[in-house]
């Protein structure tokens, strides 16, 4: 019996969901909605009665004090069809020119439903046996001014995304239950022996495998070497195992690289030979800064460093770009748990989570959408849902990020995600042996995810969404909480010999990574599955989430299966590690897939690419009248220069209510940044908790057991803890833009945001993530070459060391008129910097009337030295003296304030101080240093390298004496006036603008 | 009486913030063990070996079907009659945020008129036991989880005993998208007011009523956390455990110290280790 029970919120409360969603389809230009009202359908099927439904959903599915059901058998004939019956219009309001529509949404067929399994747990719960099968959708009750055109657009557009759901107007949607599918568990001969190259590409295609003719000329050669053909699910699993998401190929490149003048003429003295970009520019920098206390960089699932004595700390930064382009909520949602997986991958607990999103303009034109894309707003309140849907679920803090919005991140959204985990030294162990078993925990396997791995190695077109649906993976946070539980139990009573997660490639890549040296044997029929019909190459390449493979040794395994059956994780042996250097896959005995572990991990050609970087015409060190290569922007390019009375004023509000600068507070605050009590600097800061902070602050005293000592009435606040410092730098490449300049940018900032609030500047270490274009093009790959090499030159310079880093190339779109949309290429660095006191750390607010003003800018240490990557200056290095001055500053207790300059340079910077601090500033521009010509550069020149600090009277002079030689300047008072004034370079008043102004701009758009 | 009472802080599939009020009890003199709902189920702990339950924050089952809805259909259907008991001893129980929804959905918060629920009271079926539940904590007004640092009054008419003498109000976070406190009728609020069960109110950082965002999810009457008749159980949606240490306020680099939660942390081991 099929039953379908709809939950809403009874008709005389309001309903917080509908009218959210009002707000949101406003927000994308629906307009002429009075209401939309929201409830749940759940879809029940099995051996169940009235009364047992009743029952059902009085304990289970409805809150009886703010909601009502409505239960409603349906007959078998529903099942897999619509019905006809039109929808009753019993809301429609009599008013001239309104009218009622309903929109209902149920998952796809197989699509993970996280609801429905917790709603099965509970019918068990409550002891009710006959519910075999569920599903859940939701209806919309449309009320307006609004006719079918413009409700169909609300379904299209916010509602349901065709990716995952169906969805139906003014009629019941069909119960979204698949019928069982059975499967013959037989692998597909692939014949390739005999194909001539047209044929190995068309492979390449038909299979959506990624792979050049090269690669699958390799492939060939392979096989016939081994007298007969591969089975699909090992063309899949080299396809997987070769593609760039999986082993950066382009980044182990040979590379030919070459300049060319702004004119476009070959610039011979510049050509060189790189080779792999990983080895000479990122890894290389590690090894020449080679910092003590970096336990493990580019090994293993994360970048490692020492925290104290007795732990390590681990930093990965991932992204999902592709999958957020399609569906936001759900690529963004499984790029946070798969980011997560990779640091529980290294046995360690996540403490933190980090995420910076990169979105076209909220307020994008329809007719701007290219065709086949999500609008931007679209795509940014999926990917925020999805990352708070998955952090706080976990239990992790979010506590740093960024949103930045560009016209050339439309279509190509970037979403990076990033994990900290805390770890005791020496508890991650990663050496498989001969005989230990391979056992799965966690979710199960499905359909989710196919081809993900080769999916997010290649270009974007309109259609990308129909024939890649099966790569977007839906995330059960849960799951992996029960799994991560799982896990540290396991590692602290020593159950496994090696862990690793099933991300990218799922067990094919996690096995096959394992099995590396060793070989496996495995039997795909035992691996537990969401529902039947899975071939073998699905079950083996499924990208199925909350999934953990760890080598266990025999004697252990009653023991792991006995602590997972504690906590409801599912846990099953595969196969196990054998030693022939072989892997041989099984399913019900028969040989699905077999690989010589050399062939698959060393097999593949090494690529040779062309790089061409042509120098930009602008000389914007000339514009900004300083000698710093540090140059971003001189001014932020939607300022004009002006000369009238007020202009500044005017210029500074723009610039604070800019989508870019003006407060994130709606978006963070859906994070939980406070779960785990050791966010100390947190994301919004000082007497309003709405001032910005450069850097978040955890200090870890009780996640490593230091401060849970005392006992009560102790005071902790005695103690020295130690902390650690997340912060982020992020540029892209546009046009002018020497992309080494603006990886050094990107490095300074991220570090400098550490240094701020309190973070030792030799103790502050690097991930890298590139995002570019295709690496084939030789001048995107010229904008990458530079790139890294400012990374390189970069962590040298401040003895910051790479530990982990990542790189998402193809980030390019082709609409459906052809034209190609290319992301600017973009550098995230991201920044772990160990704070040694807690106690010492520092916020941006201002802290009290009379206080000192001080600007410190570490490029002017450089003097003006020009750069060049082939002829690097002697000065480089400087700046970092600058920053260890500044922190000796804070560990004496010296520093009152601090704040970054970043966007919108120095008026921002003091305006962000007033709005935190909740007093005045007055700032002299005279006493600004450096060769700034004009006012308004002065004001807003975004140069890096700059800090404005804070300094109580009685302490600046011993403030001046830590900072002796560097330069740094007194430009201004903390005033208890609630008002910027700023007087310009003659002393005449520049800008006048009053702490409310201030605000409004900066955060009126947060009711 | 033990100097250090234990208490047991109990842990389901979600649960995520038993490690910081495990931290809490431990700084307010008690000694927490957290313990899988599983290892009770399999009568590896004992309920009524504890002096004290805390019920933590989290996302319970996902809170699929609600806010700590599946964790209230646990607590009636898997260990009821224990929890009956442990409740009726007068020992203490706390339940934060997760905790304090699975605790109100229930039907053990606030117990008004003497019902002490047991799994009996739920097999009403339709009309039944569910129906009888007077309050709720439902989606914030804003629709959005959120995550902000409030202030909280405790409130001197309660009978509750972690509130019991203390003055000073108390500053923490809240991190929930379903904390709205609502009465099914005003007559239920009224009678919930008069029987001075409500312990902490939400209020504005110079005291008095608190708009948003100082009550952040449009609770009726700034209703933070209310307590039962007898004032051991006590359930809030903010985050107490979340402030012990004066690092943990927002305001402590502008030399704010004061207001933590742990005085109800102290209170109530205090009271479990006086049973």
């Amino acid at each position: 019996m099929l039953y379908r029970v709809e939950v809403f919120t009874r008709p005389d409360l309001p309903d917080a969901r509908g009218e959210s969603l009002r707000c949101q389809a406003a927000g994308l230009g629906i307009v002429g909605l009075e209401a939309i009202r929201v409830s749940d359908l759940y879809f029940l099927e099995g051996d169940l009665d009235d009364a047992t439904v009743a029952r059902l959903c009085d304990a289970l599915l409805y809150d009886p004090v703010v909601e009502q059901a409505v239960i409603q058998p349906l007959s078998e004939s529903a099942m897999g069809s619509s019905l006809e019956r039109p929808e009753q219009t019993e809301n429609a309001l009599p008013l001239c020119g309104m009218s009622t529509h309903a929109v209902e949404v149920a998952l796809l067929p197989g699509v993970t439903d996280s609801v429905a399994e917790s709603l099965l747990a509970g019918a068990a719960m409550i002891g009710v046996s006959g519910l075999a099968r569920a599903a859940t959708g939701r209806r919309y009750v449309v009320n307006g001014r609004v006719g079918l055109p413009e409700v169909r657009r609300l379904a299209e557009g916010l509602l349901a995304n065709d990716v995952i759901q169906a969805y139906a107007v003014d009629r019941p949607i069909a119960p979204p239950i698949a019928p069982p599918q059975s499967g013959d568990g037989e692998a597909e001969i692939i014949p390739i022996r005999n194909a001539d190259d047209d044929r190995l590409i068309a492979i390449s295609e038909e299979r959506r495998l990624a792979l050049d003719l090269a690669e699958m000329q390799a492939i060939r050669a392979f096989y016939r070497r081994e007298q007969r053909e591969p089975t699909d699910l090992e063309l899949e699993m080299l396809a997987q195992t070769w593609s760039e998401h999986c082993v950066h190929k382009t980044f182990k490149a040979l590379i030919e690289y070459e300049e060319l003048t702004p004119d476009g003429v070959p610039i011979p003295d510049s050509r060189r030979t790189i080779d792999s970009l990983l080895k000479t520019f990122i890894r290389g920098a590690t090894e020449q800064v080679n910092k003590p206390w970096v336990r493990s960089a580019f090994v293993d699932n994360a970048g490692i460093i020492a925290f104290d004595d007795r732990f390590d700390l681990a930093f990965k930064v991932e992204t999902h770009n592709h999958p957020s382009a399609l569906e936001p909520f759900g690529g963004a949602n499984t790029g946070v748990g798969g980011v997560i997986r990779d640091v529980i991958g290294v046995s360690a607990r996540p403490i933190a989570n980090t995420d910076v999103l990169c979105f076209g303009p909220a307020d994008l034109p329809f007719d701007a959408l290219p065709a086949g894309v999500l609008h931007p707003q679209r795509i940014a309140d999926g990917v925020i849902a999805g990352i708070e849907d998955y952090g706080n679920k976990m239990g992790i803090p979010t506590v740093n990020g960024a949103i930045v919005y560009d016209p050339g991140y439309t279509a190509n959204p970037l979403v990076f995600c990033g994990c900290l985990g805390l770890l005791p030294t020496g508890a991650h162990r990663n050496r498989p042996r001969p005989g230990d078993l391979v056992v799965v925990i966690g979710g199960r396997t499905g359909r989710d995810g196919l081809r993900g791995a080769t999916f997010s190695s290649m270009e974007m077109d309109h259609r990308t969404g129909q024939v890649a649906g099966a790569a977007v993976q839906i995330g059960h946070p849960i799951h992996e909480k029960q799994a991560l539980e799982a896990v540290l139990q396991a590692r602290d009573r020593g159950l496994y010999t090696a862990i690793t997660d099933c991300g990218a490639g799922g067990l094919s890549s996690a096995v096959g990574e394992m099995a590396a040296d060793l070989g496996a044997e495995i039997h795909l029929e035992r691996a537990p599955l969401k529902y039947a019909g899975l071939r073998p190459w699905e079950i083996w390449l499924s990208e199925a989430q909350e999934r953990m493979v760890l080598a266990v040794p025999p004697v252990h395994w009653p023991a792991l299966q006995a602590l997972c059956a504690g906590l409801d994780v599912e846990a099953v042996a595969l196969g196990r590690f054998t030693g022939d250097r072989r892997l041989t896959i099984r399913y019900a005995g028969r040989v699905v897939g077999e690989m010589d572990v050399d062939f698959l991990h060393h097999g593949i050609p090494r690529r040779r690419l062309r790089a061409v970087w042509q120098r930009p015409a602008r000389d914007l060190a000339a514009e900004t009248q300083r000698p710093s290569p540090f140059v971003f922007s001189a001014v932020p390019a939607s300022l004009e220069r002006s000369a009238e009375a007020g202009a500044a004023a005017q210029q500074l509000l723009a610039l604070l209510a800019s989508p870019n600068i003006r407060s994130k507070e709606d978006v963070v605050r859906r994070y939980d940044h406070e779960v785990q009590a050791a966010t100390v600097v947190k994301p919004f800061v000082g007497r309003s908790m709405a001032g910005p902070s450069d850097a978040a602050v955890l200090d870890l005293r009780f996640a490593t057991g230091r401060g849970r000592a005392g006992g009560a009435g102790h005071q902790e606040s005695d103690v020295r803890s130690q902390g650690v410092a997340l912060a982020a730098g992020i540029c892209s490449a546009r046009n002018g833009v020497d992309p080494y300049d603006a990886a050094w940018a990107a490095v300074d900032e991220a570090f400098r945001n550490c240094v701020a609030v309190g973070a030792d500047p030799d103790r502050i270490a690097l991930l890298d993530n590139f995002c570019w274009g295709n690496p084939n093009l030789p001048d995107r790959l010229g904008g990458l070459v530079r790139c890294a090499w400012g990374c390189h030159d970069a962590a040298v310079a401040y003895a910051a060391p790479f530990i982990s880093g990542k790189d998402s190339l193809n980030n390019e779109y082709t609409g459906v008129d052809g034209r190609k949309h290319a992301i600017p290429g973009t550098l995230l660095i991201s920044a772990l910097g160990i704070v040694p006191d807690v106690a010492c750390t520092v916020t941006s607010d201002l802290k009290a009337a009379g206080d000192r003003i001080y600007l410190v800018d570490a490029m002017m240490a450089r003097g003006g030295a020009a750069h060049s990557a082939s002829s690097p200056s002697p000065d480089r290095g400087r700046e970092v003296g600058v920053y260890r001055a500044l922190h000796a500053a804070m560990r004496a207790g010296l520093v009152r304030a601090c704040h970054d300059l970043s966007e919108g340079g120095l008026a921002v910077a003091a305006a962000e101080m007033v709005i935190g601090g909740g007093l005045g500033m007055v700032l002299r521009l005279a006493d600004v240093l450096g060769p700034f010509e004009h006012d308004d550069t002065r004001l807003f020149g975004e140069t890096s390298g700059r800090l404005l600090v804070e300094v109580a009277p009685h302490h600046a002079a011993a403030f001046e004496a830590c900072l002796a030689g560097q330069p740094c300047a007194a430009v201004g008072e903390v005033i208890a006036e609630p008002c910027l004034h700023v007087l310009g370079g003659s002393g005449e008043p520049a800008l006048t603008v009053a702490l409310a102004a201030l605000e409004d701009a900066w955060r009126g758009h947060i009711r | 009486m033990s100097a250090r009472p234990p208490i047991l802080i109990l842990h389901v599939a979600g649960t995520n913030r038993d490690r910081e009020a495990a931290w809490a009890c431990e700084l307010a003199g008690g000694a927490p063990e957290i313990v899988h709902l599983n290892q009770l189920l399999a009568g590896e702990r004992r309920l009524a070996d504890y002096r004290m339950l805390l019920l933590p924050g989290g996302f319970s089952y996902g809170d699929d079907l609600g806010a700590g809805k599946l964790w209230a259909v646990a607590l009636r259907y898997r260990l009821g009659d224990d929890l009956a008991a442990f409740i009726a001893a007068g020992r203490p129980v706390l339940g934060i945020c997760n905790g304090f929804q699975a605790l109100v959905k229930a039907g053990l918060l606030p117990g008004v008129g003497g019902r002490e629920a047991g799994a009996g009271d739920w097999e009403g079926g339709a009309g039944g036991g569910a129906l009888s539940q007077v309050f709720t904590l439902t989606r914030n007004d804003s629709a959005r989880f959120e995550c902000r640092w409030v202030y909280l009054a405790p409130q001197p008419n309660s009978p509750c005993i972690f509130t019991r003498g203390l003055a000073e109000p108390i500053a923490c976070p809240v991190a929930h998208g379903e904390g709205k406190f609502v009465a099914r009728d005003a007559g239920g609020l009224a009678a919930l007011e008069a029987a001075g069960l409500v312990a902490l109110r939400y209020t504005g950082p110079d005291a008095g009523p608190a708009p948003y965002p100082w009550n952040p999810n449009g609770s009726q009457n700034d209703i933070a956390g209310i307590c039962n008749p007898q004032g051991n159980v006590l359930g809030l949606m903010p985050h107490p455990e979340d402030h012990i240490i004066p690092a943990q306020h927002p305001h402590y680099h502008r030399g704010e110290r004061g207001m933590t939660g742990l005085a109800l942390f102290r209170n109530g081991v205090k009271h479990a280790a006086e049973l």
